[in-house]
């Protein structure tokens, strides 16, 4: 009997219908990913160099093409969101906007990798591999209307992850970033996971759409189980954006792990991390704003205020910029109590302003640190406007916009968020925003004082800095960004206005 | 006091018992034994050959190696019994995302074999 | 006899407390690991009860994917230790304190 006559005799069961459209910029990018392995396992010969970092621009590249061909799609009144693979992922402007944010991440962090990877005797496909499944796990997170794909996109950008923070095994420093981030990561998924189960309990689903319709059209008797299930999300998330106190890996990890994948971290995994808080809580449990507020409030405030005041005693400039990204987490955490529209909009506009700065400046330390990736204490900085002014000048906006001095998008983004939770009436959080901003500005400028002033002549001057073609271009979009963006947000804005999460029931 | 409860006092009034009960004998016990302290005691075993080195012996690291690949791909196999039963309700869209799965995870075997992961050394 | 639903969930409560604590208090690297496990399948038992008093077969369908997840969990996670301690034999989690500050 032949297959075909076999299949004929029974039953179909309906299939999903995949949206090949709405998936394809996941599948590029663990095509892309599948591509690199695939050459590396099946070829002999080395490839050219950066043929395995132009391949994951490329794809990036290709990504976000997609994403601009649906945001045609989803922005269009007649058309608008829709839900695809039997209402597991959500193709609306939010998800759009996140694939292209953790694109811009992988492609910018691979342009770093490349020449670092080279100068530490590691050239291979395996980051990049690593980073495009991250990338896409990243993404999965962003569009999923499901909370175990959820979990599963926070897995798969974990486990990629925690391999990435070990990549330079031949570092101490490495290898026990990557043991601490694996630990500590993989009790914050169960977290997670946990909290998921509560949800699973108190409502009786895991879709997004019908947990959302759920609780709109019942009044549960017993919030109990429901509570507990938010508290449990929010350790899970908080970790992964490194909110304050879930907080401790941040640090070390930041400083051990191959300082591009520190950048990938700080910027896409943290993107993620909020795009699946803010689908979940702002959208989903929107009916119990009430209840789950005040945890973020509190969540919000200890990190501002532990970001901003840590950072100052740090000498370590990879340390510093680890509890500076701490604090910038507080900021956008502010736009995310807000729980309105426009608190949603000012902390999308936060996370991409911030992606491309927290990219430049991990990717001046990669280019300052040297070989081996040693030098990251401020000495190593002292004096590099005499060496490499534009170097020098290129980390100054970065650290000026994340001081969020004007004219950069960091203080759009700070004014933006600041802005949104006073019209929400959360005052105080504003102050302790404002207040915290300004103590932080502190620790930014002392590098910049390091950096252009120094006062012993016959100092010994810190090691060569090189600046490679692909960390160049890379910087050089980054600062691009922070400046144009700090004059004329206007656009941006737009974006983020229109990138408003939407929760729609399952397609069944 | 909720039957609920009232019924979980039987297991407080077992629970408080046991805890006496073992309290009890053991300190009964500790009151009326001799006390003779020998270091011969303290030996894992009193009449016999001395124990040499440590009690754990580490095993070689490659045997892990192959235990990570074993763990991984095991595992995977959750996903195929299902299909596998399944397969005549599922027709051509289940073969070609079964092929899809199983080709992935042979990528990751070949990988696994040119970076000579599979050799014994 | 039927034993209550809010007993099982009252058992992988204790499971996941269990695997938690075990986590925090334990200090070789392995044992870590199978905590870790731990909290998983107590996760797991709390889906599948769910699952079994809600009457709906997703629950269920979850504990495939976490089973899953957690075997790459736990391979990276191994493959991680097994790279510290082929340089370091013994080491304990409280040996990795390079970074720090």
């Amino acid at each position: 009997m032949t297959a075909a006559l076999l299949f004929a005799q029974v039953e179909k069961v309906a299939t999903p219908k995949l949206d090949w459209a709405a998936t394809a910029p996941l599948l590029i990018l663990c095509g892309a990913a599948l591509l690199l392995l695939l050459i590396s396992s099946l070829t002999t010969s080395r490839p050219a160099r950066g043929t395995y970092a132009v391949i994951t621009v490329l794809a990036s590249a290709f990504a976000i093409g997609t994403a601009g061909v649906l945001w045609a799609r989803v922005t269009d009144a007649e058309r608008g969101a829709f839900t695809t693979a039997a209402g597991a992922l959500t193709v609306d402007g939010f998800s759009v906007f996140f694939i292209v944010v953790i694109s811009l991440g992988i492609a910018l962090s691979a342009l770093l990798a490349d020449d670092y990877l080279r100068r530490e005797n590691l050239d291979g496909p395996e980051l990049y591999v690593l980073m495009l499944l991250s990338g896409a796990g990243g993404i999965v997170m962003a569009m999923a209307n499901d909370l175990i794909v959820v979990f599963l996109g926070l897995e798969t950008l974990s486990i990629a992850l925690y391999v990435m923070a070990g990549f330079n095994r031949r570092r101490a420093e490495s290898r026990e970033s990557a043991m601490k981030y694996f630990v500590l990561g993989a009790f914050s998924s169960a977290f997670l996971l946990y909290g998921i189960a509560f949800i699973y309990g108190a409502t009786g689903s895991t879709n997004l759409g019908d947990i959302a319709g759920f609780l709109n059209a019942n009044t549960l008797e017993h919030t109990g189980l429901l509570l507990g299930g938010f508290a449990l999300l929010l350790v899970g998330f908080g970790f992964k954006a490194s909110a304050v106190p879930f907080h401790v890996w941040t640090p070390d990890v930041y400083q051990g792990a191959p300082t591009p994948v520190t950048a990938f971290m700080a910027s896409a995994s943290k993107a993620a991390a909020f795009a699946a808080l803010l689908r979940v809580f702002v959208s989903t449990f929107a009916e119990y704003r009430l209840d789950w507020q005040p945890l973020i409030w509190g969540i919000a405030v200890l990190t501002l205020v532990v970001g901003s005041v840590l950072a100052i005693v740090q000498t370590d400039v990879k340390r510093m910029m680890a509890y500076s990204s701490i604090s910038h987490a507080g900021f956008i955490l502010v736009g995310v109590q807000a729980a309105t529209a426009q608190g949603v909009s000012a902390a999308l506009f936060y996370v991409l302003s911030y992606t491309f700065m927290i990219v430049g400046t991990f990717g001046v330390a990669t280019l300052v640190s040297g070989k081996g990736d040693e030098h990251h204490g401020l000495e190593a900085y002292r004096g590099l406007s005499r060496r490499r002014p534009g170097l020098a000048l290129t980390f100054t906006v970065f650290l000026l916009a994340q001081a969020g001095v004007p004219l950069t998008s960091g203080f759009l983004a700070k004014f933006y968020v600041i802005g949104a939770a006073v019209d929400a009436h959360s005052y105080a959080l504003a102050l302790i925003a404002m207040l915290s901003s300004v103590v932080s500005a502190f620790l930014y400028l002392r590098i910049v004082v390091a950096m252009y002033m120094t006062d012993e002549e016959g100092a010994e001057p810190g090691p060569r800095v090189r600046v490679p073609l692909g960390a160049g271009v890379a910087l050089g979009l980054a600062v691009a960004f922070t400046v144009v963006v700090g004059i004329l947000p206007q656009q941006v804005v737009h974006w983020a206005d229109r990138a408003i999460p939407v929760v729609l029931a399952s397609g069944r | 006091m909720s039957d609920f409860l009232q019924a979980y006092l039987t297991v407080a009034v077992f629970g408080g018992t046991a805890g006496l009960l073992i309290a009890g004998v053991l300190g009964l016990g500790r009151l009326i034994r001799p006390s003779r302290p020998n270091p011969d005691k303290l030996t894992t075993y009193e009449s016999g050959v001395d124990p040499v080195g440590s009690g754990f012996s580490q095993s070689q690291v490659r045997y892990y190696i192959f235990a990570l690949l074993f763990v991984l791909f095991d595992v995977e196999a959750v996903f195929i019994f299902p299909w596998a039963v399944g397969l005549e309700t599922y027709s051509y869209f289940g073969l070609v995302e079964m092929g899809i799965f199983v080709f992935i995870l042979v990528l990751g075997l070949v990988y696994a074999w040119r970076k000579g992961v599979l050799r014994w050394v | 006899m039927n034993v209550p639903e809010w007993w099982y969930l009252v058992l992988s409560a204790v499971l996941f407390s269990l695997g938690a604590l075990g986590l925090l208090i334990r200090r070789n690297p392995l044992v870590m690991f199978m905590c870790v496990e731990l909290m998983l399948n107590a996760v797991n038992l709390t889906f599948v009860t769910f699952s079994r008093s809600l009457n709906d077969i997703g629950g269920q369908v979850v504990v495939f994917f976490v089973l899953v997840v957690a075997a790459a969990e736990v391979t990276v996670g191994l493959g991680i230790i097994v790279s510290i301690l082929r340089r370091k034999p013994g080491t304990t989690a409280d040996d990795l304190s390079l970074l720090k500050g």
